[in-house]
């Protein structure tokens, strides 16, 4: 066991949770999937990127967008859905680059794929454009040293763990993840910072995410 | 009734932290909800389930209700259906019973709540009473094709409120207003979903004449066309050709509507040669309901239209594989092969009942994914968070608010 470093300033977990707003947008074809994804707020591409990961934490995050889901099981594009299902979030820092990135995606292929342009969504099967609206407060748990933010890490929320290491970099356009950046700048472990922030988060289920962190973690106190 | 403790157990004490944490910022504010009914549906089901929970957690919450003659509750009952997409001849007399009553009321509701929260058409026009508190309308039909007449009529009245809140996405339209998808949920300590002893199961089949000899496939609806109990019949039949099971539909008597007992008339023929259909007419009793979903091998929700379709969550929280239509709220809590089999017609239905009589594991992994997946999505505790969420946003236009 090394000895702990503790920090001057705690790491204070916060939490998120979202409301869904509706706005009453909705595509039947990949061309108004394409135009409505330029126009429509950024939380509605947050939405539409990460809904899967909170709604579906039991499983493996497949399929990892909305975007992918209806474009593959709806309009049967299964090339297209391939291709947005696998945009590695990862390397966006932002909503807007993500948005760009990922309406590139459908531009190119409709070039490429003229006629994918006449296949449309049944009646009742319409692609719905939702908002995420996040309420972000800050929960009762303080960690001071590596000791007592794994303990946290065991019991708190999933939406805890997902603000700090999802909306935070992306939504908040941070450099990297809140746990991160406080094990390097707090508690000075560049080595540990480095290796959460360097593993997809994406390509894990929520619990699996927490079990990770938590073992990593633990290994580090062990030393 | 139960305490907000009670589910610690079953959603872990964090997240029942998180409510009240969240319930605190509400301090002050009284909500008041308005419905018509204190009893019977879905509305009042859920109201007097949350109303009580609320106040546990500090929402300070009050329920209130209008008042409204046969005539009037003919009419928003003629509305209702006229929502749904059915064909309703509405009159111009029709119209005028609703804003008579709703004046009515007007008069005799005191709107005292900071927030109201009034819920379906019936109390709808009490927005005219708007003063500086916020006003929110539930609508817990589908709308997604609704009569164009009586929606443009809603429409005057919903305008006025701060925010609409709908079950479904498809339900949204696009409107002057802030929208918010809220499902509705379960309560898992409620008698219809409680975990239940083998002999109260047991003692259930008995009481209808089941044995469990043969694999049981089950609805649970009430006797009316838009839930397909003959279109459940002929996929059974199909299954029955390979499948040696029976079938089970249940639901509440329907005396009161002549529609209903023709439906009833319908499954009655088309099951009376075959001792392995069971019609059950049961009387309102959750234990009932609960029992034989339990005592079931799979659950089919085969509606041709639903509004959220919430017999498919109480389904998949008791773990059984479900076989449902793509319709309304169906496929949010139902991803295809997922947690469970959509279908979209009579042969789509028998193939999924099939599929999953033969394949005993892969129907136990999508019960036990729907599970998880209603334990995270659509249980009472998620439907609270929501509402307190809800009541929040009107205070915060904005898309990310900081609760500190």
């Amino acid at each position: 066991m090394t000895d702990l470093i503790r920090a001057k300033e705690p790491f204070r977990f916060c939490t998120r949770l979202h409301l869904s707003e509706l706005t009453g947008l909705r595509a039947t074809t990949l061309g108004q999937l394409l135009a409505l994804i330029k126009e429509v707020p950024g939380s509605c591409v947050y939405h539409h990127t990460h809904r899967f990961l909170q709604q579906h934490q039991y499983l493996s995050p497949e399929p990892p967008n909305d975007f992918a889901y209806w474009v593959t099981d709806i309009i049967g594009e299964d090339e297209l859905g391939e291709r947005l299902a696998s945009i590695d979030t990862m390397q966006y820092s932002t909503i807007r680059d993500l948005r760009e990135k990922i309406a590139a995606t459908i531009e190119n292929y409709l070039k490429d794929n003229p006629l994918a342009k006449l296949q449309f969504a049944r009646s009742g099967e319409e692609f719905h454009f939702i908002k995420s609206v996040s309420f972000i407060l800050p929960t009762n748990y303080a960690a001071y040293d590596l000791k007592e933010f794994s303990e946290i890490l065991k019991k708190i929320t999933i939406d805890s763990i997902y603000f700090h290491i999802f909306e935070a970099r992306l939504r908040f356009e941070k450099p990297t993840n809140d746990f991160s950046f406080w094990i390097e700048n707090s508690l000075g472990d560049k080595e540990l910072a480095g290796s959460i922030s360097g593993f997809d988060p994406y390509t894990r289920t929520l619990e699996d995410l927490r079990e990770t962190l938590v073992r990593i973690i633990e290994k580090r106190i062990s030393g | 009734m139960a305490r907000i403790e009670e589910y610690i157990p079953i959603v872990g004490q964090s997240l029942i932290d998180d409510l009240g944490l969240l319930a605190e910022r509400l301090k002050g504010k009284v909500v008041q909800h308005i419905n018509s009914t204190p009893v019977g549906g879905g509305v009042a089901e859920i109201l007097s389930r949350m109303v009580p929970l609320l106040n546990g957690l500090g929402v300070d919450t009050k329920w209130d209700l209008i008042k409204g003659g046969e005539q009037f509750f003919e009419v928003t009952k003629k509305f209702h259906n006229a929502l749904h997409g059915r064909a309703e001849e509405i009159t111009q007399r029709d119209f005028e019973v609703f804003m008579e009553t709703s004046k009515q009321n007007i008069e005799n509701v005191d709107t005292y709540g900071d927030i109201v929260f009034v819920h379906d058409p019936q109390p709808i026009v009490l927005i005219n009473k708007k003063a500086a508190n916020k006003w929110l309308w539930r609508c817990h039909i589908d709308v997604s094709n609704p009569n164009e007449r009586v929606w443009k009529f809603l429409m005057d009245f919903i305008v006025q409120y701060n925010s609409a809140v709908f079950s479904a996405p498809s339900f949204s339209r696009k409107l002057p207003v802030r929208q918010f998808l809220i499902p509705p949920s379960i309560d898992p300590l409620g008698d219809k979903n409680k975990e239940l002893p083998q002999e109260t199961i047991d003692s259930v089949l008995k009481k209808y004449g089941i044995k469990k000899d043969k694999p049981i496939v089950t609805q649970i609806s009430r006797f009316d066309r838009l839930k397909d109990p003959v279109g459940v019949i002929e996929a059974y039949q199909k299954v029955k050709k390979y499948i040696n099971c029976q079938l089970i539909l249940a639901g509440g008597t329907a005396e009161d509507d002549p529609e209903g007992i023709k439906v009833l008339d319908e499954v009655r023929e088309k099951s009376k040669d075959d001792a392995d259909i069971h019609i059950l007419l049961l009387p309102q009793n959750d234990i009932e309901v609960n029992a034989l979903q339990r005592a079931s091998d799979i659950i089919v929700q085969k509606s041709l239209r639903e509004g959220f379709g919430l017999t498919v969550s109480e389904a998949l929280w008791k773990s059984k594989p479900v076989v449902a239509s793509n319709v309304g709220g169906i496929p949010l809590q139902i991803k295809h092969k997922y947690s469970g089999l959509l279908c979209h017609s009579v042969e789509g239905a028998s193939f999924a009942i099939k599929q999953l009589l033969s394949s005993p594991g892969y129907a136990k992994k999508l019960g036990e994914n729907g599970h998880e997946h209603i334990k995270n999505n659509f249980l009472i505790t998620r439907h609270l968070r929501d509402y307190i969420l809800l009541f929040l946003s009107l205070y915060h236009p904005e898309d990310v608010i900081h609760l500190c």
